[in-house]
């Protein structure tokens, strides 16, 4: 089977509509990531153990069953429930969840990683727990862990073509409904893997400034 | 009441299968993190441009499209493949690609002092690599190796897309002849954690029995 370039230029706005839900659900599954790993990483450091154990515990399973299971989960099991989502907020829920429990190590590492001279320092000025947290850790904390944060909303961005199965219209399932309806795979498909790669090329040029410009962190 | 026990026996099938793949896919995987690994230290050019052409596209595109372009493409290029063989080749691929950066970063961790101690006592640069630098970096690789097996158990779900009869798809089964979406997709998640604590447990096992006399030595 050959190359057709009117096919592609045919195709091509139905694709260019599933790249926009596709960079939608990646802004916003990366902004509930970064919440949902912070709400992560400071309940595991909470000196309360039955709440750091157990938010320990349901992060690591989160971390070591599939995406695609867990979306599942959020779009056919919750409905049981009484909890009915439109597929597009279960896909980000299940993206900003699944990942959420990676940028949580991050910010642990972050926030380990601020020496132990500020806390006391914190405590020599008598800044009561909050104030130490949002004036000293935190800014310390964040500006380190940047690229490897942006590593992971790469990551996530790389995952995204999972929500087809949820039938989130996004960019593979746009690729998928217009390869049934011609028969034409090769165009569609290898569209979009062109499509995902010259964005990671690109990130990875980000990844590259970002790094040189915040610095890098052992995760 | 629905007869469980059949439908757990198909759930059951599903995870033999799952296993396979886990196991033939961390097969090639490991094989190709070592060639393109090698190949990034390579003195040669050629098989350097070649390792980093494969690394940086295997980890640019998405697992998931990397999947459909082996199941629907390649056959269209005239290399028909059944979907375990697609399975396999995808997940060792891309797997691969992230575990030979793995390789490549474990090989330089190891000193200088090694490298000058192996040309002092005229080995060869093959003799060096396989007596002396690789049974210290292997080591060093384990624990991400590890990680690596894990995300490729969860990558495992994805084949479900393409017809392959793995543990998601046998949860679909379940769930379209019986209704229930509760029982099926909590059963497989909890058996994909099953999975990846064997697969930590079994690394950090082998970490322990190849660290035997190694210590003092390491740094």
């Amino acid at each position: 089977m050959d190359w057709d370039w009117d096919f592609v230029r045919q195709i091509l706005p139905t694709l260019i509509q599933g790249v926009k839900i596709t960079i939608l659900a990646t802004l916003l599954g990366s902004a509930l990531a970064a919440i949902v790993g912070l709400g992560i990483a400071l309940a595991r450091r909470s000196p309360n153990k039955a709440v750091s154990r157990t938010v320990g515990w349901v992060a690591e399973f989160i971390r070591g069953t599939p995406l695609l299971v867990q979306l599942y989960f959020i779009f056919y099991v919750l409905p049981d429930i009484g909890i009915l989502l439109p597929p597009l907020v279960a896909g980000v829920i299940g993206l900003g969840l699944h990942y959420g429990t990676y940028t949580a190590e991050v910010y642990r590492a972050g926030i380990d990683n601020v020496p132990r001279g500020q806390w006391e320092a914190a405590k020599a000025c008598n800044l009561s727990a909050r104030q130490t947290w949002s004036y000293i850790i935190i800014p310390q904390a964040i500006p380190p862990m940047i690229p490897a944060l942006a590593n992971y909303f790469i990551a996530m961005f790389k995952e995204t073509p999972l929500l087809s199965a949820i039938t989130v219209l996004e960019l593979m399932n746009q690729a998928k409904s217009v390869a049934n309806t011609y028969y034409r795979y090769l165009e569609p498909i290898t569209l979009v893997g062109a499509f995902f790669l010259a964005i990671s090329l690109c990130s990875v040029v980000l990844l590259r400034w970002l790094e040189r410009r915040y610095g890098k962190i052992e995760r | 009441m629905t007869q469980w026990s059949g439908y757990f026996g198909l759930i059951f099938q599903g995870a033999l299968v799952t296993i396979e793949l886990t196991l033939m896919g961390s097969v090639l995987a490991l094989i190709m993190a070592f060639l393109a690994g090698m190949g990034r230290l390579s003195r040669f050019f050629v098989l350097r441009a070649l390792a980093t052409a494969y690394i940086e596209f295997f980890r640019g595109t998405s697992i998931f499209v990397q999947l459909f372009f082996a199941y629907f493409v390649l056959p269209l290029l005239g290399l028909e493949l059944t979907p375990l063989q697609a399975g396999v080749l995808a997940l060792g691929l891309n797997v691969g690609a992230y575990a030979a950066e793995v390789v490549r970063g474990a090989v330089q961790s190891i000193g200088r002092e090694q490298h000058e101690a192996c040309i002092a006592l005229n080995l060869g640069r093959w003799q060096g690599m396989r007596h002396v630098i690789l049974p210290q970096a292997f080591l060093v690789m384990l624990p991400t190796f590890g990680n690596n097996a894990i995300e490729l158990l969860k990558a495992t779900s994805v084949v479900s897309l393409i017809s392959l009869a793995d543990l998601t798809f046998q949860a679909q089964v379940v769930r379209a002849q019986t209704g229930n979406t509760m029982v099926p997709f909590t059963t497989i998640l909890i058996v994909y954690f099953i999975l990846s604590l064997l697969i930590s447990w079994g690394v950090r096992s082998l970490e322990r029995r190849m660290a035997r006399g190694l210590d003092g030595v390491r740094v």
